[in-house]
């Protein structure tokens, strides 16, 4: 089977932006930039997630999905602030091929249900968010990181698949943004319990990293943020000029480096996954 | 991706509800090749091709195209000489029968059945079902000489093609089999061509640069059809 490689971008307002654990929010430039870059370097799917939606109670990336899906043909999800079968709807209409539920489906499970009957479970992706605890088990989170929800993460993960979900992003918070690597652990837990495909998010630093969670966590696709944006913003010369000027563009305006993650690119990234064995899709963009 | 004008030649875009019809719309209008998102009789009658895509569970598309009425239209597609493109669930839908959730009756264009991918395994760890993501596609018995004509026209043996599905068709007759997949140690039919008919289990508009190839052979096969129906009419 071929691994796939699925950038994350996280959206506030018009904004590319990216936190440490969800915290601390950056701009990073205009999202639809990077989804091109993203598209033309051989992506295998792409993510869209509004990083606010669930504060504000909507999702407000229709403009952008649909400006994406105009240009960009390879697979869209879009994530967040979706509650209801209708603003499923209204997003596929608006060109994505896959919703992410989290907050939504946490606080009613049921919605799961409803909309996979409604649009077919490989519409429907769940998204668990998860911290460790001191135990050592896992508690999901809603609410982009914000409000700890009191269930056992790997064991929601597990109803979420029996409701309907036909895929699972999981989510370290603890590693996400850190650059020091995926949790192997988490990411193996829920991969081997759900018959379904589990991406793995939160904590890519190396390229080495990627293929670490696919050998060693069982994931059948990685999401990335951090490790190709700050590549880009080193590589391509208009990152850092083009952004609207709101949220917190100090580290645009800066010009400063970012340092946690290596210099990788998404095809270096594919390259390295093949040096070790580990099939993706690799073609040449013409 | 160049698009040379917009055609005119125009495609009906079978809408029974379920479906990744947006991303099929504008595959078409990337290639310049005019759709309608419809379910209505006379216009899937009256269009130069029809396409019918869909992700789901093929009973209830099956019941859903017969409260619509489309079951007729749609059969008779392919023998009025109209292009009939089937999509993902849409090439299931094509076969005799499926065995997903028990037994249902499909459109009986080509023979065969629908069954479940079964337990596909690499390396001694078990593949996830559905299979979610790119694969090849091999030309059927040979060489890409298999596909010179069809929508695959110009694709070269092993192309990446995106995939969602745990069910696969199987066609009595290997000579409907276009092209050839394999998930870990399954190997199964990825795509159909026969006649009027052309349906693949992958997705094209959404398997990025040479998808959108398969949509440019559709609107070249789609416009050449209807060229030849205006001469003879």
């Amino acid at each position: 089977m071929n691994i796939r490689i699925i950038p994350r971008l996280d959206i506030k307002g018009p904004n590319l932006v990216k936190g440490i654990h969800f915290e601390g929010l950056r701009v990073l430039g205009k999202p639809e930039n990077f989804a091109r870059h993203y598209f033309e370097q051989g992506a295998d799917e792409l993510i869209y997630m509004d990083a606010v939606a669930s504060l504000y109670g909507r999702n407000s990336l229709a403009a952008i999905v649909e400006r994406t899906s105009r240009e960009i043909f390879i697979p869209l999800s879009v994530g967040g602030g979706l509650r209801s079968v209708d603003d499923i709807r209204a997003v596929l209409r608006a060109g994505a091929d896959k919703v992410s539920l989290n907050t939504a489906a946490v606080a009613r499970p049921e919605l799961i249900r409803e909309a996979s009957r409604a649009f077919g479970s490989s519409t429907i992706v769940v998204s668990i968010e998860a911290i460790r605890r001191k135990d050592g088990t896992y508690e999901a989170y809603t609410d982009y990181g914000r409000q700890a929800s009191g269930r056992n993460a790997v064991e929601w993960a597990v109803q979420a698949v029996e409701l309907g979900a036909g895929e699972l992003v999981v989510t370290s918070i603890d590693c996400e943004g850190t650059a020091h690597g995926y949790d192997l652990a988490l990411t193996k837990l829920v991969a081997e319990l759900v018959p379904v495909p589990v991406i793995a998010s939160g904590g890519a630093g190396t390229a080495a990293h990627v293929c670490e969670v696919v050998r060693d966590g069982c994931a059948d696709a990685v999401s990335l943020a951090s490790l190709l944006h700050y590549n880009r913003i080193r590589h391509a010369g208009d990152a850092g000029d083009d952004f609207a000027s709101e949220g917190n563009i100090e580290f645009l305006k800066g010009g400063a480096t970012y340092s946690r993650t290596e210099d990788v690119s998404l095809r270096d990234i594919k390259r390295a996954l093949q040096a070790s064995g580990i099939d993706c899709r690799y073609e040449a963009v013409s | 991706m160049s698009a040379s004008g917009r055609s005119s030649a125009h495609v009906a875009i079978v809408d029974y509800g379920l479906g990744n019809l947006f991303s099929v719309a504008q595959a078409c209008r990337a290639v310049g090749l005019g759709s309608t998102i419809t379910n209505d009789r006379p216009t899937i009658e009256h269009a130069d091709a029809v396409i019918l895509p869909g992700v789901g569970a093929f009973g209830d598309a099956m019941q859903t195209l017969r409260r619509l009425d489309l079951i007729g239209v749609l059969r008779d597609t392919p023998a009025r000489g109209i292009p009939l493109i089937g999509i993902c669930l849409g090439v299931q839908l094509l076969m005799t029968e499926s065995q997903e959730f028990g037994r249902h009756q499909g459109l009986g264009l080509i023979d065969g059945e629908v069954i479940r991918l079964d337990q596909p395994q690499e390396q001694g760890r078990r593949l996830k079902v559905p299979q979610v993501g790119w694969n090849r596609i091999h030309p059927s018995g040979g060489g890409t000489e298999r596909w010179s004509g069809t929508p695959l026209d110009g694709l070269h043996d092993g192309e990446f093609m995106y995939f969602v599905h745990s069910f696969v068709v199987v066609p009595e007759d290997q000579s409907v089999v276009s092209s050839t997949t394999t998930y870990g140690d399954v190997e199964f039919c990825s795509s159909v061509s026969s006649g009027r008919i052309f349906a693949c289990q992958f997705h094209p508009e959404r398997s990025g640069q040479r998808g959108l190839g398969v949509y440019t052979n559709l609107r070249q096969l789609v416009e050449a059809g209807a060229e030849e129906r205006r001469t003879s009419a």
